[in-house]
């Protein structure tokens, strides 16, 4: 077995649902399919909004305790704030070319992601299985998930 | 750099892509195919001539863009071209590298 130290699977964990952490999170396994380097995501607390099928349409990006953003906090959290900044960055996305978070996880299933669901974040949230986007690939525990990252040459990484 | 495939005397870059189309030939994507470990059949042809196509156009090529051409899903261009599909699928059609992200 080559340990060239080349990257060969990506584990991604997804923590959170803002908009910006959820792009992040899907350009890096898409990104890694694109490389010929195989990728599965865990979606955990309120990164499962982000496979939530009601839910993952209107996710927003974090206005509030982000410096980056240049909207100074006080303002940040004013009524609206959220979903004019969403919109701006959703345009933006557009004229990239980057897919909405749907037609995302779309293109992450079939290019070969496993899309994974935490079973204590959906037991803490209370949802089933049938709230979730039809093409997850199924619900694990923590452990299970660990299982999968065997082998040489895995990487995980919290988002 | 200089290589030598099927014959002929080409020129690539430092990864293996060829920087001039002109001297692409159906041998030559052949012999790439080979290298890179794929067995070419008639499908994987009308994805590399669709991939000239959209080059010659001057089209930037995306995973997207691919899964709509309805040409071929995005699914099927991985299970032709497993390693990387986009990556893998210029080299053998003699066109850049493409350099988006997404």
């Amino acid at each position: 077995m080559s340990s060239n130290g080349e990257i060969k699977k990506m584990l991604l964990i997804l923590s959170k649902a803002t908009l910006e952490n959820v792009y992040a999170a899907f350009v890096l396994a898409n990104g890694a399919r694109s490389e010929g380097i195989e990728a599965e995501m865990f979606f955990t607390f309120f990164g499962l909004e982000a496979i939530h099928a009601k839910k993952l349409e209107h996710l927003h990006v974090a206005t509030v305790g982000n410096p980056a953003m240049h909207i100074p906090t006080m303002l940040g959290g004013l009524p609206g704030m959220e979903a004019i900044a969403t919109k701006m960055m959703k345009s933006e996305m557009e004229k990239i070319d980057m897919p909405d978070v749907r037609e995302f996880l779309e293109i992450l299933s079939a290019s070969g992601v496993k899309l994974w669901a935490c079973k204590l974040a959906m037991d803490m949230f209370h949802y089933k299985r049938e709230d979730l986007y039809e093409e997850i690939d199924g619900v694990l525990t923590v452990g299970e998930f660990y299982g999968r990252g065997a082998g040489e040459g895995v990487h995980m990484l919290f988002i | 750099m200089e290589k030598t495939v099927a014959g002929n005397t080409i020129q690539v870059n430092e990864e293996g892509y060829l920087t001039d189309f002109s001297q692409w030939t159906r041998e030559v994507g052949d012999e790439i195919a080979k290298e890179e470990g794929i067995v070419m059949t008639p499908r994987h042809w009308e994805v590399i001539n669709y991939l000239q196509e959209q080059h010659k156009q001057e089209t930037a090529l995306s995973i997207r863009r691919i899964g709509k051409s309805g040409v071929v899903d995005i699914k099927e261009f991985y299970a032709l071209f497993p390693k990387g599909p986009l990556k893998t699928s210029t080299k053998i059609a003699g066109i850049p590298k493409p350099a988006s992200c997404i």
